[in-house]
């Protein structure tokens, strides 16, 4: 990593460290936020969370390794994650499983090369009369067919595109549509 | 008398609760609140007022009332509902909590899958502040503060047991504590704290409203109310029912339209497969007890493959502290993967319920000690079916 992208987490985790407090019942809302923003919890991450915290680092990695929403490897910056138990599995999950392996090229705990994408399994998503289901980050889909599949995920993509274009025009360039044509 | 919706999806008026327990002294709120002999809806189904007697009894300024919204049980999603549609209720309810035991910090552990909900919740909060349902000197009543926070999960269905729930909001990995001490004594930052399921407090506010008399008129005698049914599986209308406790499986299949069932699971993974000659048994804490999963396996279902996919749930989930959870649900897994081969010979499998017997028995919390059940009831009512399997036939 480098020294200016270090600088710029530990900025992020200084900030997290003053909304949440520096204390330990603050940590799993920071990782939380280090997680969402930078999709990672890497070493350097769980040091620096360590020094704000005041606490031994290994402490940081023997919380982030126990929870599955929390990873030390990077993820795609839209987590898939669908759910395996068994509502869902009696509702066909397997075939959404398949669609969603061939539509984004990858298995299952595999991230997409242009590092877009994360594919995952969830435990029971609460949505059991209404499944298969699936999370794309924090949201939500239920009754998935494999057709929604391929919607989903354009929707997803249409995302990349429009945050990819936020970041090339920035402020005060004339309206989105002006910057698109651009 | 109407037997669907009785309590929580019934219309009474938002509050009534909550301006009722303010005339009341907290000692005579918790009393009211044991003649309606309720009991926690999470699943184990301890009695609510013996939690909120201790911790109101616990020495000390700083007292906490956490709201276990770690709905995490397979097949369970009442919770999501009530967070969902009757946020206020919850709020209510743990509100009349914090003036039961004197507690003024509240906090509900929303499970991670469920972040969907944390901006609706926030509004509702926000709104109950304004109106100084929260926050200090609530409605008038001097020294009455009380507020709630949200603490999201990451992820862990162990979390749902109330002390690695009380580990993770400290902080830590979610791995239960050795009890006693008790939350009730020693919770949340050492301090005396109850943690209760979302459903429970919405009764809760529900029997402050309408009376512990009003409430026991529904149930049984041991399970007295209504209870959340989250029914999914092989039937016409899955969703969310509420009806009273003790009803019997057979009437519920009849509600839910799934007549014809093969079996039903009973309490979701950690629960019990119950097959269709057993289906006058009632739903309640006295004879087969949930915390509202209710899965229904029609006739074409395989029973091996539920089990193993509550087994690979248990795999998964088991939070690795104590050795019968960590190992002997790998074992029972790989048990199962022996008979859908095949290969499993009966002095095995022998073997493997008594080692069920033994987790049962030998695990640290609630998800060792119930982890077995579902592999066990399957292996006892469908003998037949999981025994003597050709192996699976790959094509050349």
């Amino acid at each position: 990593m480098l020294p200016a992208q270090q600088a710029r987490l530990a900025a992020d985790i200084a900030e997290l460290a003053d909304h949440h407090g520096r204390c330990r019942s603050a940590l799993l809302p920071i990782l939380q936020g280090i997680q969402r923003d930078h999709h990672q919890i890497s070493d350097f991450a769980m040091q620096e969370v360590a020094r704000q915290l005041d606490i031994h680092p290994v402490e940081v990695y023997g919380v982030v390794t126990f929870y599955s929403f929390l990873n030390t490897g990077r993820e795609g910056r839209m987590v898939v994650r669908l759910c395996r138990t068994i509502s869902c599995d009696m509702q066909h999950k397997d075939r959404i499983a398949r669609q969603l392996e061939n539509d984004l090229g990858i298995k299952f705990g595999d991230t997409t090369s242009d590092g877009r994408f994360t594919l995952q399994w969830a435990h029971c998503l609460g949505m059991c009369d209404q499944g298969p289901a699936l999370l794309v980050n924090d949201q939500v889909f239920t009754r998935v067919n494999c057709e929604q599949v391929h919607e989903i995920l354009e929707n997803c993509r249409k995302t990349f595109t429009a945050s990819g274009h936020v970041l090339t025009t920035g402020h005060g360039h004339g309206t989105a549509k002006e910057a698109f044509a651009r | 008398m109407s037997t669907r919706n009785p309590i929580l999806f019934n219309d009474i008026p938002a509050e009534s609760g909550l301006r009722r327990a303010l005339e009341m002294h907290p000692l005579d709120i918790v009393a009211e609140v044991r003649a309606s002999g309720l009991k926690g809806r999470g699943g184990a189904g301890f009695p609510t007022a013996m939690k909120w007697q201790l911790a109101a009894a616990a020495e000390g300024a700083t007292k906490y009332v956490v709201c276990n919204a770690d709905e995490g049980e397979p097949g369970t999603f009442k919770d999501r509902v009530l967070l969902s549609d009757f946020a206020d209720l919850v709020f209510e309810g743990m509100t009349i909590a914090s003036l039961a035991i004197g507690a003024t910090g509240g906090i509900v552990y929303l499970r991670g899958e469920y972040t969907y909900l944390v901006a609706h919740l926030e509004s509702v909060l926000a709104r109950r502040r304004q109106a100084n349902l929260l926050g200090n000197d609530i409605l008038g009543r001097k020294d009455w503060n009380f507020d709630i926070v949200i603490h999201l999960g990451s992820g862990a269905y162990v979390c749902g047991e109330e002390t690695a729930l009380i580990e993770s909001l400290e902080g830590h990995r979610g791995e239960p504590r050795n009890r006693p001490p008790f939350p009730v004594n020693t919770g949340y930052m050492g301090r005396p704290t109850i943690v209760n399921n979302v459903e429970t407090l919405c009764l809760a506010a529900r029997v402050l409203a309408r009376g512990a008399t009003w409430f026991r008129q529904y149930g049984t005698h041991a399970s007295t109310g209504s209870k959340l049914f989250s029914v999914s599986g092989d039937c016409a209308k899955p969703g969310v029912y509420e009806l009273p406790m003790g009803i019997t499986i057979a009437d519920l299949l009849v509600e839910v339209g799934g007549l014809g069932a093969k079996a039903v699971q009973v309490g979701g993974a950690s629960g019990h497969c119950v097959p269709s000659r057993l289906f006058d048994r009632t739903l309640a804490f006295e004879d087969a007890p949930t915390g509202g999963s209710i899965i229904i396996f029609g006739q074409q279902r395989d029973m091996l493959a539920v089990a193993r996919n509550f087994m690979e749930f248990f795999v998964d989930e088991s939070c690795g502290q104590c050795t019968p959870c960590r190992y002997g649900n790998s074992v029972l897994l790989d048990g199962i993967e022996r008979l859908e081969k095949g290969t499993c010979s009966i002095r095995h499998l022998n073997e493997l319920k008594a080692l069920g017997e033994t987790m049962e028995l030998a695990s640290k919390c609630g998800l060792g000690q119930s982890a077995p059940k579902a592999f066990l009831s399957i292996i006892e009512h469908f003998h037949d079916e999981v025994l003597g399997r050709e192996p699976p036939h790959f094509a050349a």
